[in-house]
Formats: C-alpha cells, sequence, structure tokens
C-alpha cells in the first residue's frame, strides 16, 4: 500500500465483507426458514440466492431468513423487501426459480409476477 | 464475495473469556460444523463489548440480536434456532425488571448515554484484522495527513480539539507535541503507555486488546507531529493478550507497508516495537516508564528535564496514554471542532471508564466529559446493586479519592473532580454501597501504594508506611486521640516531598476519606466501632435469645469453640473468645446471630485492663 487510492481499494473490499453488520441496504431478501419451508427446500433456496447475489456482486443486497410465515402449502416462500416499495411474495420457490428472480427482480427491478403469491404494504 | 449470511460478533474481551466466551465459541464451531452450515456463518472475536456482568455476550448481524449470560448449553438451541430456522432466542435476551425485552443493542439503556470515540469499533470489529479496521475509515487519517498536511498543521488541530492527556494527568496533548516539535534532535521518540496499574481498571487493556490498530495508527499520527521516527508500546506483562494483539497489528502494518519506509509515498519512516513492563505500578510514571525501557531500574527522575527535551536515551520523547492515542483517528477524520463539541470548556471529547463495584452495570463505558456522576452511577451503571444505598464512588484508583452522594451532581471533568479531591485518573470507578467501612476502602488503596512505592523518596517510602500503620491500628481497635490529625500532616508532607506521581497522590484515598468521612474516622477511634461491621475488631455477633430455637449447630460450627449453652437456657458468644469468623451468623437458619456494630464492652474493658498492666511492667 503505497497511495491513498491503494487504501480506498482496499476500505471498498473490506467493506463489502462486513456489509452484514452494516444495516444500510437496497434490498433485503428473507427466506422463510420454518419446518415446512425446510422441508420444502428452503436451504437450496437461501444458498442459491446467495451464490447468485455473491457471483454478481450485488453489495446492496442482503440475505436473511425467518421463522414459518404461515403459507405452508406454497413453501419455500421468500420476501424481497425493498425500501419504500411494497413487499413482494414469493411461493414455491424452486433455485431455478431463484436465478430468475435474481436477474429479473433484483437486478433489473421487474417482478417475476408468475411466482408471486402476495404483495404486502 | 463470501457466502456469509450471518456475521457472529463474540466478545472476546477479558471478563468474557473468563466467563467462557472460548468454550462457546468453540462449541458454535463445532454445531456449526456438524449442522453443514460452517460456511454460512462468519464468526469473529471482537474485543471488549462493555457490559461485562452479563457475559459472555454475542452480537449476531444482520439482525444485530444481542445475546447475554450464554453457555456452553445454550449452543444447540441457539444455533437450531437462530441459525437455522431464522427465530432468535428470547431467553437468552437481556430483560429488564419489568420483564422487558431488549433485543439489539441499540436498545439497551447501558449504551444509551454512552458516546464512542476511542471505542468506536471495539466490540464492532476483529481485532486480529486489519481490512476491518481500514473498512470503518481507519489509515484514513494518517494517509491524508502525509500527503496533505505539514507537522505543526497536525499539531494545530490536535490543539484546536482540546484533547488532554486520558492517562490521569490531563496535560494538554497538543502542548506537549509542540515541546518536543521544538526540540532539535537527530533522533526523537513516541512512547505509547500502557502500564496501566490501578486496581479495577482495564480501559487500556480493552483498547488494546479490541482495536490494536487504532492505536498504532495514532502514534503514527502522534509521531509525525513531533518527528519521530521510532516508537515503542509499553504495556506491562500481565496483560498478554493485549501484547499479542499489538504485536500482530505491527506486523500485518508491515506487510501492508503502513510501517517502514516512505510510508502513503511520503518521506515519513517509522518502525515501532512492544517493549513490556515487569508489572510496577510506578512504571506508568513516564519517567520511570522511560528508564524501565532503557533497561535501567523503573525509577522516576526529576523533572526538569522533561522528556520532551530530554527522554528516551537522552533524546526527545513524547509519552501519551493509549486512550490518548486512540482519540486521533477520529479526531482526524471527523475534524477538531467535532472533537471540541463535546464536553466542558476545560475538558472535551469523551473519557473511558472501567464501572466496578457495587452498581447493575459493571463494565467498560465511554460517555462525554461533563456528564454528572449521577448520570454514569444511575443511568449507564443501571444503579446500585441489591436494595442498597449508594455511598461512594472512588475515582482515580490508588492516586484518587472518594467522592460521596452530595457529588454526584458533580459533571466528570479534570478540573471538577480534582476540586473535590478526587480526580479523573485514568479512569478506574469504583462505586461502593452502603456495606462498605471507608476507613478500610483507604487502607486498602495504601497497602497497594506502600507495596509500589519504588523506595527513592524516603517520604514515600517511609511515610506511606506510617500512614499504614496508623491506619491498621484504627481499624483493629487500638486508635488513639490524634491519629487523624497525624494522617493529614503525614499525608500533606508527602504529597509536597515526593518527586513523582505516585507519592505526591498516594495519600488521596486516605486525605479523601478522612474530608468526606471523618465521622467514621472518629467512631473507629473514639467509639472503637465500625458502623458497618466490616473491621472485625470492631463489632461483635450476638445471638438473639428470642429466635434462638437451641439447635446447637453454630456452637457445633464454632473454629473456636466459644459459644456454649443448651436447648433450655439457648446459647450464648464468649465475646472475649470470638474470633468473628461469622461462621455461626452463616449456619444460623433462624437468623438469630446479629452482627452489631462496636466492639464488645467486655472486650474492651479486657483490652484496657491488659494495657494498663503492659504500661505498668
Amino acid at each position: 500500500m503505497k497511495t491513498l487510492a491503494d487504501l480506498k481499494k482496499i476500505r471498498e473490499k473490506a467493506q463489502e465483507e462486513m456489509k452484514l453488520r452494516n444495516s444500510q441496504v437496497r434490498i433485503k431478501i428473507v427466506v422463510g426458514m420454518g419446518t415446512s419451508g425446510i422441508a420444502m427446500g428452503a436451504r437450496e433456496v437461501m444458498k442459491t440466492f446467495l451464490e447468485e447475489i455473491s457471483q454478481r456482486n450485488l453489495t446492496d443486497v442482503l440475505v436473511t431468513q425467518t421463522g414459518e410465515k404461515g403459507l405452508s402449502s406454497m413453501e419455500p416462500v421468500v420476501d424481497v423487501i425493498e425500501e419504500g416499495k411494497p413487499t413482494v411474495t414469493y411461493g414455491n420457490m424452486t433455485p431455478e426459480k431463484v436465478r430468475k428472480v435474481v436477474v429479473e427482480h433484483i437486478v433489473n427491478g421487474r417482478i417475476v409476477s408468475d411466482y408471486v403469491v402476495a404483495t404486502g404494504k | 464475495m463470501s457466502l456469509k449470511r450471518i456475521d457472529l460478533l463474540i466478545c472476546c474481551g477479558s471478563g468474557c473469556v473468563s466467563a467462557g466466551a472460548l468454550k462457546i465459541k468453540e462449541k458454535i464451531s463445532q454445531t456449526l460444523e456438524e449442522k453443514g452450515l460452517a460456511n454460512e456463518i462468519n464468526i469473529i472475536e471482537t474485543g471488549c463489548m462493555g457490559p461485562c456482568d452479563l457475559g459472555p455476550v454475542m452480537i449476531v448481524y444482520p439482525e444485530g440480536v444481542f445475546y447475554q449470560k450464554v453457555t456452553v448449553n445454550d449452543v444447540p438451541e441457539l444455533v437450531e434456532e437462530h441459525f437455522i430456522k431464522g427465530r432468535p432466542v428470547k431467553r437468552l435476551m437481556l430483560k429488564d425488571e419489568d420483564k422487558r425485552v431488549y433485543t439489539t443493542k441499540k436498545e439497551i439503556p447501558f449504551y444509551q448515554k454512552q458516546v464512542k470515540v476511542a471505542l468506536t469499533n471495539c466490540g464492532y470489529i476483529d481485532p486480529d484484522s486489519l481490512d476491518e479496521y481500514i473498512a470503518l475509515g481507519g489509515y484514513e487519517a494518517l494517509g491524508n495527513i502525509l500527503t496533505s498536511m505539514s507537522p505543526s498543521e497536525v499539531i494545530d488541530i490536535v490543539q484546536k480539539s482540546g484533547l488532554r492527556g486520558r492517562g490521569g494527568g490531563g496535560f494538554p496533548t497538543g502542548m506537549k507535541w509542540k515541546l518536543a516539535a521544538a526540540s532539535k534532535s537527530d533522533q526523537k521518540y513516541i512512547i505509547c503507555n500502557g502500564d496501566e496499574g490501578d486496581p479495577g481498571a482495564f480501559m487500556d487493556r480493552s483498547l488494546l486488546e479490541g482495536d490494536p490498530h487504532r492505536v498504532l495508527e495514532g502514534m503514527m499520527i502522534a509521531a509525525y507531529a513531533i518527528g519521530a521516527s521510532n516508537g515503542f508500546f509499553y504495556i506491562r506483562a500481565e496483560y498478554p493478550l493485549a501484547i499479542k494483539r499489538i504485536r500482530h497489528a505491527i506486523e500485518q502494518a508491515k506487510e501492508a507497508g503502513l510501517l517502514g519506509k516512505n510510508i502513503f509515498g511520503s518521506n515519513f519512516d517509522f518502525e515501532t516495537e512492544v517493549r513490556t513492563g515487569a508489572g510496577a505500578f510506578v512504571c506508568g510514571e513516564e519517567t520511570a516508564l522511560i528508564h524501565s525501557i532503557e533497561g535501567l531500574r523503573g525509577h522516576p527522575s526529576p523533572k526538569p528535564p522533561y522528556p520532551s527535551d530530554q527522554g528516551l536515551w537522552g533524546k526527545p520523547t513524547v509519552v501519551n496514554n493509549v486512550e490518548t492515542l486512540a482519540n486521533l483517528p477520529s479526531i482526524f477524520t471527523k475534524g477538531a471542532d467535532w472533537f471540541a463539541s463535546m464536553g466542558t470548556e476545560a475538558s472535551k471529547g469523551t473519557k473511558v471508564f472501567a464501572l466496578t463495584g457495587d452498581v447493575k452495570n459493571t463494565g467498560l463505558v465511554e460517555v462525554p466529559m461533563g456528564i454528572t456522576l449521577r448520570e454514569m452511577i444511575y443511568e449507564v451503571g443501571g444503579g446500585i446493586v441489591g436494595d442498597r444505598d449508594f455511598k461512594a464512588v472512588q475515582l482515580g484508583g490508588p492516586s484518587g479519592g472518594c467522592l460521596t452522594k452530595e457529588h454526584l451532581d458533580v459533571p466528570i471533568d479534570y478540573e471538577s473532580l480534582k476540586a473535590k479531591g478526587a480526580m479523573m485518573g485514568s479512569g478506574g470507578v469504583i462505586i461502593m454501597n452502603d456495606s462498605k467501612c471507608m476507613v478500610n476502602v483507604a487502607k486498602f488503596f495504601l497497602e497497594f501504594t506502600v507495596e509500589e512505592s519504588c523506595g527513592k523518596c524516603p517520604p514515600c517510602r517511609i511515610g506511606l508506611k506510617q500512614m499504614l500503620t496508623i491506619m491498621e491500628r484504627i481499624t483493629s481497635g487500638n486508635g488513639v486521640e490524634g491519629d487523624i490529625e497525624e494522617l493529614i500532616r503525614l499525608g500533606e508532607t508527602i504529597k509536597q516531598l515526593s518527586l513523582c506521581g505516585l507519592g505526591q497522590t498516594a495519600p488521596n484515598p486516605v486525605l479523601s476519606t478522612i474530608r468526606y468521612f471523618r465521622e467514621e474516622y472518629e467512631a473507629h477511634i473514639k467509639n472503637k466501632s465500625c458502623a458497618t461491621c466490616v473491621c472485625p475488631d470492631l463489632m461483635h455477633f450476638l445471638i438473639d435469645r428470642d429466635k434462638c430455637t437451641g439447635c446447637s449447630l453454630c456452637a457445633r460450627k464454632c473454629p473456636v469453640q466459644c459459644i456454649s449453652g443448651s436447648r433450655e437456657e439457648k446459647y450464648t458468644i464468649n465475646q472475649l473468645k470470638c474470633t468473628k469468623c461469622g461462621n455461626c451468623k452463616e449456619v444460623c437458619a433462624f437468623k438469630a446471630v446479629k452482627s452489631i456494630p462496636g466492639m464488645h464492652p467486655e472486650l474492651r474493658q479486657a483490652r484496657e485492663q491488659e494495657k494498663l498492666q503492659l504500661n505498668q511492667e
């Protein structure tokens, strides 16, 4: 490290590694991880989200989890929460569908209405 | 970028480690491994998070859930519920008396009055990671200074910020630097004083353990300002983790090119190393510390010459406390005005304190200067433990003094505390409830300073010992008229005639307790009575005949067989034989044994007769 620019580069990379501790994110993806969700493959769904987001270097997207969401017949269920927009709930998710949601919704901002089971306030 | 979805921050400050944090960490790693979650969850060992009595504590991000008093047995539930199913475990969260649950750290009252400057990153980052420090703006201040500021501009900013030494004396940091910068020499030194020796103090320790790079960056800023190319961390050997962490930080900085030649492409070169102290309290005094680094005996020497003219190996030297250095990076990233906006007229910024004693939230806190003792004890500290009343607060360790109830609204700043007979000190705060005997407390600190006096100046070496003899006499029931006056006379003399800060301040605990609790001293001497029943010679045990059932348990448990009686007559204590061990009180199931202040009249008479006899002989 010889210049301030070098320091800045390291800082940006390191901030990325620490973003879980920083609550300033654009989109939060919440995977329902109750018993039924896990039984229907929520873990795979979450893993795919993590992989896709990491590959695309989406620094302002956070993947987290929650418990049973009550929509057992549509598990795995995923909420996409964006500041200032209604929460979008996707149901019956699979790794394949996840990839599509990431490309369409998370990156391009187009909701994949085929998979949507509810939109909240 | 990592695939991690959870950052688990486990506090590995000394308090939590001794409460078992490392075992918990191991168990969590093992459980995560078993469940196949190891690459989704980041386990980070941080420095002290502050609320030590809640330890072991941990925080789980992104939600920021705060868990307290976690045990190894809680780990399976924590992993299963929170990490797999995403349901935070309420049972392990902090609750107050009204059963209110605090989910995140921000909500907890302990943190609300606090303002973290020196401790910003402590408990939030991995102290072994240079990257995490950089992520939070680390080394930016240094980089900007080296590429765009002259040393005199740096000194100006520190003077403008109003930063004063956090080790106790409160000397303006900018002034100290200015003097050293003005000294002409081929070689200058910067020393970080990490020889924290006050009983109950762990501020510097936590900083060095929790955010070593911040202290290192602060040292480099100071070095640039005064023109030093060499630095020393002087840390006591009793702090092995602090030493390990700072050594590791130095290694990392060297590897990254932050130490060595032409730092940030400037012509500033800097090297630093760690020297360990052998645990002598006097080595916290700067001239003694310098001699210790030189390999000589840790004795203070007269000032002038001040270290800024002739310090380490005769070269201009600045000795700054750990916390002082840790404030510097923030002053330069956020500005001198920001720093000066906190605190009082003459005391700017914040101060780190180690709260200990009879307070609910013991731990490490950082509060703005000028906050009152009441706010610190009752709002940050959560008030007094149990149903007891607040009696006194001891500030500044063995050099400081006790303050009482009437001082609760005194603002915490250098001048106000000094005017009341206490001092800021390095930041040790011992809070005492009404079960504490102030004479005994003063004796404890005096024992400490007698032990730690280096012996160079006779007033300190001999005088403190004389004071201790009188204190021992008073607490064992042999105090005589005139003892208080003699203590004051000795104390004042020692303060005036000692060379270094140790001797100049060592009588303070005795003098301040005499000032505010003189009636306790008088009761000890004249009435042979210790109101709190702490001094064994000045109290006695009595068995309440109405409550005694004659079960004989106390008599059987008495190690000196001084309790006799029967079921009908009930039991009584032979006061002349009693050793005040308290066993009888402890074992009595009917609470019939009472502690009564004052020497028992029988014993008092016996002692006086003994004395008379001795005099006649």
